[in-house]
């Protein structure tokens, strides 16, 4: 008997494909379909924003009147504007101290969390509350305690304590005022760097560690020579963000103190809003807020490619 | 004397002032909660007959309120007229600060509320997108006396009688005193006279009571204070014709009387916001200031035996007179608007004139308390101002010339300088002595010019 069977194969061709199905055999044309749903979102929440922002910086727009072009009018107008400038230094003032607060307590707190204590994860979280508490609320507690009749510190320096016989005027003379924002800045930020760093910490090796301390080591030269060094690309992008976050600030100071007492604690976001939406000056607001980001992409800049350039870390020139 | 408040007391007291212009909210008193529209003096006018549209509906935006009264009887009138009248009324409360950029956008876009109570400038800057109110206010004015004359200047298009708005109310901030400790500096009532008044302060600190004005970023009070130091020494932002006109020999008048007057303060006021006033207040910490009812309002139906105490010894007065012959207090205005693009102008006119109505505007603001004070004069006569004789200086809040930006013509630009502290500024440099006084004005008149005419 004949086992095999016919197996005798035709070929057929192929019928050649649609249109429609080499479209979407196409990598590039997938590719920027399936990019389409992000690209549409970021149109329009990000770049129409921003376009209409830069477009208002160039328009007399004020609430309830559509504005007219007037080229850069609105910038010439802010650099012969004290409070415009006075907003500048305060901003950069601002950012620059508060950062480095935030940075030098923050990597305190986080070698600090990265010991073992009793309670570590507890711990940990609870150091978060700062910066999970919203802004405005914890705002709203710092003024309290900055009142000039009713702060719980002046309370317990005179009333409790006797240490001093008058209130503290934390807000009411300029460097008081801006020394207090500061203080309050540097309270909510740090436990974003303390956390941040505390992860960094813990992916350096415990080795090299030990490694160090069998040559003699001192702690010291174990924190300049393994910790900053190892930390540094963290380090670089918690400070890019922590300097974002503190140049466009705006909650606090406006909770506190409205940029009183006379401008002097005004930040560039408070006084664009001022001018915008209380002033009405729409184009105004938006010229100072547009302002900003030129500063915002220096500072991005330095942070990224200062910092987290190996040549400062290393000493060499190992780029 | 009375008893001083712990600390805690008095936080309480700002906590309920926090956020707000400068009210706290507290329960509902219904102190004034009879009908009290009998007392209303009105003249037999005949209402203009508005027919109202068949399928009428309404959609009104307003202020959010600070005092419940304000609110509870305001949804209570419009219930009256759906019910009078079946129109029904949509009526929606929005926070202050969004108010105006709502507004905008309803007046650009051709859409949204039909009525917006908007504040003391706006129906100038939407004066080509309003229906005219000419025969609503003239009637009004006619059977309720007329109308005060900040209402009118805030009422009509500028320099014209043409009214583009009903004013409804404002809140204006009379002088708030400590009875007992002006006797003990050896005063009755407050003097109109700028020096006897600086004398006053001094003396006021000298037994422990300073008194206490904002000047810091505090919108309402510390622009407040501004006007008064300018008005009571006759100057003045702007001319009439509306060029800044700040740079003047009686501003540097008005501020080197800051600067003599500054010491005699309570610290810290550099710093105070809108409820720093009330709160150092309610806390015994000062003796006198400048503001709405609010303080006496909350500590008037509080529970707390401390806080009727200071109730019971604060009295209001208009604020001292200085150089100027009227009230040189303004008031913030709220003034509702009737835009073109409205479907029913004759229902939304008729529910305004409802609204307006001894019958409803009566029980409204007597149960207010002062809170807003009355634009028609008939409104003056209600018995609740006599019934409680301190809240009389409110019965004439909007007996002023003065508006913000006073002299010129009532502008957007008017509210930019005051959003922009460009006064409070001024005078808080000087009085503390961080800048000259010419130094200062010139300053602050190159900052106005930048919304004004320079």
């Amino acid at each position: 008997m004949d086992a095999t069977v016919a197996t005798s194969v035709r070929f057929v061709p192929r019928e050649p494909d649609g249109w429609f199905t080499r479209l979407f055999d196409n990598k590039a044309f997938l590719t920027a379909l399936c990019m389409l749903p992000t690209a549409g979102l970021l149109l329009v929440f990000l770049t129409y924003p921003l376009g209409l922002g830069l477009w208002l910086s160039l328009t007399d727009t004020t609430i309830g009147q559509p504005g007219n072009f007037i080229g850069l009018d609105n910038f010439v107008s802010l650099a012969q504007d004290p409070v415009f400038w006075m907003s500048v230094t305060n901003t950069i003032m601002y950012t620059v101290v508060a950062t480095v607060g935030k940075f030098l307590l923050g990597l305190w707190l986080a070698m600090l969390l990265n010991n073992h204590i009793p309670f570590k994860a507890f711990i940990r979280a609870i150091v978060l509350l700062p910066w999970i508490v919203p802004t405005v609320l914890s705002a709203i507690a710092w003024w309290w305690i900055y009142d000039p009749q009713f702060s719980i510190i002046s309370y317990l320096l005179v009333d409790v304590l006797h240490l001093r016989t008058t209130y503290i005027d934390f807000l009411g003379t300029p460097w008081n005022a801006r020394g207090s924002l500061v203080v309050a800045n540097i309270w909510r930020g740090i436990p974003f760097v303390a956390i941040t760093l505390l992860a960094g910490l813990q992916t350096i090796s415990p080795s090299l560690y030990e490694a160090a301390m069998l040559d003699g080591a001192s702690s010291w030269q174990r924190f300049h020579r393994i910790t900053v060094p190892l930390l540094m690309p963290i380090l670089s992008v918690a400070l890019t963000l922590s300097v974002l976050f503190t140049f466009s600030d705006f909650q606090l100071v406006y909770a506190i103190t409205r940029g009183g007492p006379f401008n002097t604690t005004q930040l560039m976001a408070t006084l664009a809003f001022q001018r915008a939406i209380p002033g009405s000056q729409l184009g105004e607001g938006a010229a100072i807020a547009v302002s900003m980001i030129p500063f915002l992409v220096a500072a991005t800049l330095l942070c990224f490619f200062g910092v987290g350039r190996r040549k400062w870390q290393q000493g060499s020139d190992n780029d | 004397m009375i008893q001083r408040l712990t600390r805690r007391q008095s936080l309480t007291v700002g906590a309920a002032t926090l956020g707000a212009a400068t009210l706290g909210a507290t329960t509902l008193p219904l102190a004034g909660a009879r009908a009290a529209d009998d007392d209303v003096p009105t003249a037999d006018v005949k209402p203009p007959a508005f027919k109202i549209e068949s399928g009428a509906k309404l959609r009104v935006l307003r202020p959010a309120k600070f005092v419940d009264p304000d609110e509870v009887f305001f949804r209570a009138n419009t219930k009256k007229f759906t019910d009078a009248t079946g129109v029904d009324v949509r009526l929606d409360f929005v926070s202050w600060e969004d108010l105006r950029p709502q507004t905008a956008v309803a007046a650009n876009t051709g859409a949204g509320p039909d009525i917006i109570v908007g504040f003391s400038a706006d129906p100038q800057i939407y004066a080509s997108k309003l229906v005219s109110m000419n025969d609503l206010a003239g009637y009004l004015g006619a059977k309720y006396g007329g109308w005060f004359q900040l209402a009118e200047l805030y009422g009509t298009k500028w320099g014209t009688k043409d009214w583009l708005s009903i004013p409804m109310g404002g809140s204006t901030g009379p002088t708030v005193y400590r009875m007992s400790w002006l006797k003990q500096a050896g005063y009755d009532k407050v003097p109109d006279d700028l020096n006897e008044f600086l004398v006053m302060a001094q003396k006021l600190k000298q037994i422990g009571h300073p008194v206490g004005f904002a000047l810091g970023h505090a919108v309402g009070d510390a622009n407040g204070f501004a006007d008064w130091l300018l008005w009571t020494h006759g100057a003045s932002l702007t001319d009439a014709q509306g060029k800044v006109s700040l740079d003047s020999k009686e501003t540097i008048a008005a501020l080197n009387y800051a600067k003599d007057f500054y010491p005699h303060m309570i610290s810290g006021t550099l710093s105070w916001n809108d409820s720093g006033n009330n709160k150092a207040f309610a806390a015994g910490d000062i003796s006198l200031t400048f503001n709405g009812v609010s303080i006496y309002y909350v500590c008037k139906n509080s529970s707390d035996p401390a806080l009727k105490a200071i109730a019971a010894d604060t009295n209001h007065q208009l604020v001292p007179r200085g150089v100027s012959k009227q009230n040189p207090s303004s008031a913030l205005v709220v003034n509702a608007m009737l835009f073109q693009h409205s479907k029913y102008p004759n229902a939304a006119k008729e529910y305004l004139r409802f609204m307006m109505e001894k019958e409803q505007y009566g029980p409204w603001l007597a149960n207010c308390l002062g809170y807003w004070s009355n634009p028609l004069k008939a409104y003056s006569k209600m018995g609740f101002w006599d019934a409680d004789p301190k809240l009389k200086p409110y019965a004439s809040g909007m007996d002023t010339p003065y508006y913000d930006s006073y002299k010129g013509p009532i502008s957007a630009a008017s509210s930019a300088v005051a959003a922009n502290y460009t006064l409070v500024d001024m005078f808080a440099s000087v009085a503390t002595g961080n800048a000259t006084p010419e130094a200062a004005v010139k300053l602050a008149a190159r900052q106005a010019a930048r919304y004004l005419k320079g």
